[in-house]
């Protein structure tokens, strides 16, 4: 009996429930027709009007793309006026049949033309699509004839990337392109429209929101013809700021024809503020092409090219330091109190360590070594000694005073850390211990450390100036278009080294033996005029045998690295180079230093007398036998002098 | 074979009122697509297929004895999660949003499906939980768990009007279960919070954009907020006998976004005036309430349930399309029932005509 009535409770429960949803329902359709009343019956006169002179149509103006200049205001990127078709809507009776006859008359792909045009589908209709950019002028008066045939079609002009020095600086400067989908989705671009070009890659990218300005339009109010009867509001488009670079332009060019065909990065940086003088990446690419659609051929040899073309090697390239490490490891044992200047290891020609033996570059032996022989002639059983005394958590920790392992922030996208191994780090990494004889390549840049140049350009830098770490930047100053500055940025200093002064000197002397002496490995990065500081580096990609020397696939040669700084006495730049699978460092990346630091010495002065004839250095050891620039008289390198550009 | 008490009790009155509906919309169809120059067969062509064939569904589904979803709930709603993460995982994506699964003959919108799917477990869930105190917070936990996996998958496709709908669906059935004031306290307390947090971090911007257009549709009069204005224009400027069939300026210049789908009501309100929209409310209204008494009059837990739920997937469609084209709502991209143009909404909304026939044609039988 209560079982019945609590199943007739529950059925009749819900069954009254349903009266209130009914009133529910009621009370908000309720709602709805009164505010259908407000609208069609309170305000219609209002709406009424609003419809009547509801022809609106929207003429965007694209703002102009903020220019890139070089230190001292040489433009490398500016913008020139370029034609684009554009549709709109509204205006179009037969799209499909407009789209052929623009094809036919143009000469332009029909497949692309519809694409571009469905893809600006469910926009605003009086919003002009872009349909094709880069018209050339006999494609704008044919379109201009036949107006009367295309309505709806539209010239408009837009400005296009144009880049002063081509492929210069390439990879530093990047490029833009059409916003992409995923873009639009983004808090950054949350004001752009679909059909807006953005940097997508270097300077373009990381500085997008200060170079794209704002773009304006005229709202028009137009008869059911098309016929403007006035202009409703008008918003005149504010162009993007300029960037003043930190770059040289004729430094960066000297930088990258240095390397000839070559693969491989250079950075060169101001020692005593951060700032990026140079910053090349071999091969580059043509940044012009990636604004419209890239010829197939040419995308798929920059894909095909094993050397890389499309990355920025200064940037995103990750190498083993080799032997340029030992400035790193040489500290760490001066500052352990390990070694002193006098400390001497002999070298006959490998080092043994339990069962294992490790052997030096120069298998004859280096005989008694002291620092500064170790740095001069780069042995590698002195590292092994000293690597295996301090073992490689004390080498990581001097390498973390200089900022190694983690992103100096030179403010672009992609920037690497490389990698600076600890034992805390092989634990986490692969669950093993550390093994003590793992700590011997790291000693001399090997096994498991990883550099950027752009790292390399900044520990050599900060060898040079004792201790200080600069943030390395690119961007000296914004100034607006009529070359005014807006913000301007100061040097700023990461950290020190904490390291004394005179433990810098005692390294600094054995840098400077190695381009300067007899048996220096760095030989061929001397100039006549002023003093060359710096370590060769050859990091092996493979490790081989005694034949690894011999002919071996171009992706299993070692790289050559070299780092520098001059003068010796009072330093001004450094210098980083890497050459991808070229050699040893002194033969193939020391040159290439010699060159950049004879280039920046010679735009530091106007041409001046000619040197003192005798000066030949004596180079033994891995000989280079092409001519080197240090042997000749100082010359106006580029056509472009632009007098004293010391800052 | 069939019942002769079925055929007796065949329920004309709603087939008459979905039908009236439906061919309202197809002659507004008609109006609204009359300024495109189509490709292929004109829309109110393709929308009559589509009615006669959603017809032909909903007899289907009634001539089936309802108590067979409940056998097959839960495993339909698996199918659906399943479903719902491959959309996800394989999904089709077009204008930034992924709905649709390619099943090689045919492409299907899972999303869509779910709806009739958490009427079906919901119901089958409420019919074998007995309350007669009302639900309390811990009764609901395991309903909110059913309903928050396909919800949030749902978002994350993304598609935040379909999710609303879900949510309110289900919630909609709860309610007609009967709530413990206490639980309506505490799911206040709960969601206030819940919704601050999914505007600060889930919403992605084009979505708070939307909202805040909504809010104030001058902030960006050529952006998103530009179809509100202009539906507004569409509505208003009909005034109380409105500007004649096909003559109407807003929709016939095609100033209105998405006129023969999501925003059809804008154009039929612009060309029949309030006249044209309070009859049109009206039929919605008694559709929606032949729905609810539907449910009254059914003698069983699990009808009662399930025509609860379908009606309230018809309302809420109905109150938040016609509620956005208005401007009482953001835009959240929702058909309006049997009105709009478009296959997937028809087949699910006949389905749940379907589901309200076999429950109204047997209501004598148990």
């Amino acid at each position: 009996m209560i079982k019945t009535q609590r199943y007739v409770r529950e059925l009749e429960q819900p069954r009254r429930r349903t009266i209130l949803l009914a009133f529910a329902v009621a009370v908000l359709f309720g709602v709805l027709l009164l505010r259908l009343w407000y609208l069609q019956v309170i305000k219609v006169d209002e709406y009424r009007a609003m419809s009547e002179n509801n022809r609106l149509r929207f003429l965007p103006v694209t703002a102009s793309r903020g220019a890139l200049m070089d230190r001292n205001g040489v433009v490398l990127v500016n913008n020139r006026p370029a034609f684009s078709l554009t549709i709109i809507p509204q205006e179009v009776e037969d799209i499909e049949k407009t789209l052929d006859r623009l094809a036919s008359l143009l000469k332009l792909d029909r497949v692309e033309l519809g694409e571009k045009w469905q893809k600006a589908k469910g926009r605003a209709r009086y919003y002009p699509v872009v349909v094709a950019v880069n018209l050339s002028r006999e494609q704008v008066e044919i379109v201009e004839e036949n107006r009367l045939r295309l309505p709806g079609v539209e010239v408009a002009m837009k400005p296009v990337r144009q880049y002063a020095f081509k492929t210069s600086a390439a990879h530093l400067l990047g490029y833009i392109g059409e916003i992409s989908d995923k873009e639009l989705e983004q808090p950054d671009y949350a004001d752009f429209n679909p059909g807006d070009y953005v940097g997508k890659n270097g300077i373009e990218k990381a500085w997008e929101q200060e170079l794209h300005g704002a773009d304006g339009g005229r709202q028009l109010e137009v008869d059911s013809r098309g016929r403007v009867l006035r202009v409703l509001s008008e918003s005149s488009p504010t162009v993007g700021n300029s960037l003043v670079l930190t770059i040289d332009q004729r430094l960066q060019q000297i930088s990258e024809q240095a390397f000839g065909s070559q693969a491989g990065a250079a950075v060169v940086m101001n020692v005593t503020n951060g700032e990026i003088l140079a910053f090349a990446s071999n091969p580059v690419f043509d940044p012009a092409l990636f604004a419209g659609r890239i010829p197939p051929d040419v995308w798929k040899g920059y894909l095909e090219d094993k050397r890389r073309p499309l990355e920025n090697k200064a940037l995103t390239g990750q190498y083993p330091p080799g032997s340029t490490y030992k400035i790193i490891t040489a500290l760490a044992g001066l500052e352990a109190g390990v070694i002193n200047e006098h400390t001497t290891v002999q070298c006959g020609g490998d080092y043994e360590m339990g069962k294992s033996k490790f052997r030096c570059w120069k298998s004859s032996g280096h005989g008694a070594v002291n620092l500064r022989k170790s740095l001069k002639e780069s042995c590698d059983v002195y590292y092994y000694w000293l690597g295996e005394k301090i073992g490689v958590d004390r080498i990581a920790a001097m390498a973390e005073r200089f900022h190694l392992g983690k992103e100096l922030g030179i403010g672009l996208q992609y920037e690497k850390k490389g990698l600076i191994p600890t034992m805390a780090w092989k634990l986490k990494r692969f669950s093993k211990k550390w093994l003590p004889g793992e700590t011997l390549p790291v000693a001399i840049g090997q096994g498991y450390v990883l550099m950027t140049p752009l790292q390399m350009a900044s520990m050599i830098s900060t060898v040079a100036n004792e201790g200080t770490i600069y943030r390395p930047h690119l961007v000296k100053r914004v100034v607006d278009q009529d070359g005014k500055t807006i913000r301007e940025f100061a040097p700023e200093a990461l950290g020190s080294t904490g390291i004394s002064s005179a433990l810098f000197k005692k390294i600094k002397q054995g840098l400077f033996a190695v381009v300067n002496e007899t048996a220096g490995t760095g030989g061929s990065a001397r100039l006549w005029d002023y003093k060359v500081a710096g370590k060769t580096g050859t990091s092996q990609v493979v490790k081989l045998g005694e034949d690894r020397k011999k002919a071996l696939k171009y992706e299993h040669r070692d790289h050559g690295l070299f780092v520098a700084f001059a003068p010796y006495d009072k330093p001004e730049i450094a210098v980083a180079v890497v050459v991808e699978h070229g050699g040893g460092g002194g033969a193939v990346a020391a040159p290439i230093a010699g060159r950049i630091l004879r280039g920046y010495f010679d735009l530091q002065k106007p041409p001046a007398a000619t040197p003192p004839s005798a000066e030949t250095p004596v180079r033994e050891t891995e000989a280079v036998e092409q001519p080197l620039e240090s042997s000749r008289p100082p010359q106006p390198s580029t056509p472009h002098e632009r007098g004293d550009n010391r800052d | 074979m069939i019942d002769r008490r079925l055929v007796t009790n065949f329920d004309w009155t709603l087939i008459g009122l979905v039908s009236i509906i439906c061919l309202m919309g197809i002659m507004n169809i008609y109006s609204a697509s009359a300024a495109y120059k189509l490709v292929g067969a004109p829309y109110y062509i393709k929308q009559i297929n589509w009615m006669v064939f959603g017809l032909l569904i909903s007899l289907v589904v009634a001539s089936l004895d309802y108590h067979i979803l409940e056998d097959f709930a839960y495993w339909f709603y698996c199918v659906l999660i399943i479903l719902l993460i491959a959309v996800l995982l394989i999904g089709k994506t077009s204008l930034g949003a992924t709905r649709w699964l390619n099943l090689g003959l045919f492409t299907i919108q899972p999303s869509e499906l779910v709806k009739i799917g958490i009427i079906i477990t919901f119901a089958r869930f409420f019919n074998n939980y007995h309350t007669v105190e009302g639900l309390t917070v811990k009764d609901m936990l395991f309903p909110l768990g059913i309903l928050a996996v396909p919800a949030l998958l749902i978002m994350k496709q993304p598609d935040l009007g379909t999710a609303i709908l879900v949510v309110l669906i289900a919630l909609s059935m709860a309610f007609y279960v009967g709530f413990r004031w206490s639980t309506i306290v505490a799911f206040v307390l709960v969601t206030l919070p819940l919704a601050w947090f999914t505007w600060a971090v889930y919403m992605k911007p084009y979505q708070k954009s939307r909202v805040l257009n909504f809010l104030d549709p001058d902030r960006s009069r050529l952006g998103s907020g530009y179809h509100i204005i202009q539906s507004k224009i569409a509505v208003g400027s009909g005034g109380f006998f409105g500007k004649g069939y096909v003559q109407g300026t807003q929709s016939q210049l095609r100033f209105l976004p998405e006129q023969h789908t999501d925003f059809a009501f804008s154009v039929f309100a612009e060309e029949w005036g309030f006249a044209g929209t309070l009859i049109l409310i009206i039929l919605y209204l008694c559709l929606i309430l032949w729905g609810l008494n539907i449910a009254r009059r059914c003698n069983d837990r699990l009808g009662g349930l399930l025509a609860v739920g379908v009606t309230a997937m018809l309302f809420w469609h109905t109150v938040i399309n016609i509620g956005m084209v208005i401007g009482l709502f953001p835009v959240v991209g929702v058909p309006l029932p049997f009105f709009s143009y478009g296959g997937t909404s028809m087949i699910t909304s006949m389905v749940g005509v379907g589901i309200l026939q076999s429950i109204s044609m047997r209501r004598f039988m148990f």
